[in-house]
């Protein structure tokens, strides 16, 4: 069955650079700097990584940062704690708006 | 769970192994570590100089791990027997072997494990001996509740396997209940002072990962291991082994079974780095089995693979000059003591 997402073309993510070279290498320079040991450790944005590939919902990026925290040595319970975090910021994203209803509710209400 | 030998299942058969090991993939095909090594200049891989020998004392275990490379579990009656190990004791003395490496199955197991360990300090006071113990074996009766004491009294270093601080990762590898009794048996070696500093006894733990995929970088998650051991339960030790899990015996069956066998020895070879090529553990290692044979390391021990110098096959015809010069045997499952950082019995390569 053809579906939209191949895990196979994860693989492949490095040959974007076949259409634009100069662009996928700025990325991917880019890309490895971000991910290296820095102010934050390599196991503390990879459970960034993880948390925010849940939020945007990125099906390469949930395999790919699901192995790479397992690699990174964390474990079942904080990985799904990363997850709550991004579930917590995008369910509060939507209650935090309800101030604004709120707010067109009482200016339209007598 | 019974061993694959018990199930009588095809993986237990180290021909079958190999056959898998070789088979055609759609990445890789034939002995690709080979070429890798001879692309690093380093094929045909040499021995530096034989320091370590490493001898495997039985393949019995009171414990049935699912990775476990040995196949090492109650079923298995393997067992060294004390000729053989007078054998050992010959060479220990005739020759510099620096340290000791008594591994099994549980070693401790062995009915003359303690006979052993006496003879070789009776002949050495200086020599490192390590026993690499699954911790569970000092609670699993009473005849072995001394062994701190014991490995104590004799100036062991011990290495035991704890695949993660928490029970769920644990048990999920080394069987229920594992890890807390690894825990129980963790106080008692602090007790004697094993992992304290300044006791000067040894207690190294060794990580492996719980599944198909690669370590977490040594230095990072040793001080993890440290916090959360001392945080939760008092415990210290010394140093934390990563190593990788290599595609031999059970470990290659779960990868076969759970469909992760080819994705495994992709990340492997994409992970080849030569300089933890050029310090693999089977260039200062000899490995002897429980019926004295010798092999190039313990991973080749179990996949029958002898030493290729044809006068010093067993434990009694040790030629030191022949086993120094002779060519290690390498195969696919080779790729990973050398993905990353490297990985052998203590740890990290690089």
């Amino acid at each position: 069955m053809k579906t939209y997402y191949n895990p196979e073309d994860l693989k492949k993510f490095g040959k974007i650079a076949e259409f634009q070279k100069p662009l996928a290498d700025k990325f991917f320079d880019y890309y490895g700097e971000v991910f290296a040991e820095g102010a934050l450790t390599a196991r503390e944005k990879s459970l960034i990584a993880l948390a925010v590939a849940h939020t945007i919902q990125c099906p390469y990026c949930i395999d790919a940062y699901t192995t790479d925290t397992m690699e990174k040595g964390c474990d079942e319970e904080q990985m799904m704690e990363a997850v709550h975090v991004a579930a917590a910021i995008r369910g509060g994203a939507s209650l935090v708006h309800a101030t604004q209803m709120m707010n067109k509710v009482k200016e339209i209400s007598m | 769970m019974k061993s694959l030998k018990a199930q009588n299942h095809r993986l237990s058969s180290s021909e079958e192994e190999i056959e898998v090991l070789e088979m055609d993939m759609p990445s890789f095909s034939g002995n690709r570590f080979a070429v890798e090594l001879e692309s690093s200049n380093l094929y045909p891989l040499k021995p530096t100089q034989i320091e370590i020998l490493q001898i495997n004392l039985g393949k019995m275990c009171n414990q049935v791990c699912k990775h476990c490379h040995v196949d090492a579990g109650p079923d298995r009656k393997e067992i060294m027997t004390r000729d053989t190990m007078q054998e050992c004791l010959q060479v220990i003395k005739n020759h510099e072997v620096t340290t000791v490496d008594l591994t099994g199955g549980a070693p401790e197991m062995n009915p003359d494990f303690r006979w052993f360990v006496e003879s070789i300090r009776a002949i050495d006071s200086e020599i490192n001996i390590i026993v690499r113990c699954n911790l569970t074996i000092i609670l699993a009766n009473p005849k072995y509740h001394d062994l701190p004491e014991f490995f104590k009294k004799h100036k062991l270093e011990v290495a035991s396997s704890l695949p993660y601080f928490t029970a769920m990762k644990t048990d999920s590898q080394r069987g229920d209940g594992v890890f807390d009794k690894s825990i129980k048996a963790l106080k008692l070696l602090n007790e004697q002072g094993y992992g304290v500093e300044g006791s000067g006894l040894i207690l190294n733990l060794v990580y492996n990962p719980s599944g198909a995929f690669m370590p977490a970088a040594q230095a990072g998650l040793e001080a993890e291991f440290k916090k959360r051991l001392a945080d939760k339960f008092g415990i210290t030790f010394n140093s934390l082994f990563t190593i990788t899990n290599l595609p031999i015996s059970r470990f290659l069956e779960y990868l076969l079974r759970s469909d992760n066998y080819e994705g495994y020895m992709e990340k492997l070879i994409e992970s080849y780095n030569p300089v933890a090529a050029a310090g693999v553990m089977c260039r200062n290692t000899i490995s002897v089995g429980w019926d004295g044979y010798l092999y190039d390391c313990d991973f080749n021990q179990m996949l029958e693979l002898k030493v290729s110098a044809e006068d010093s096959q067993h434990i009694r015809d040790w030629n030191h000059q022949s086993l120094t010069d002779r060519e290690i045997i390498v195969k696919n499952h080779c790729f990973g003591c050398t993905a990353g950082a490297g990985s052998s019995c203590g740890g990290t390569t690089t």
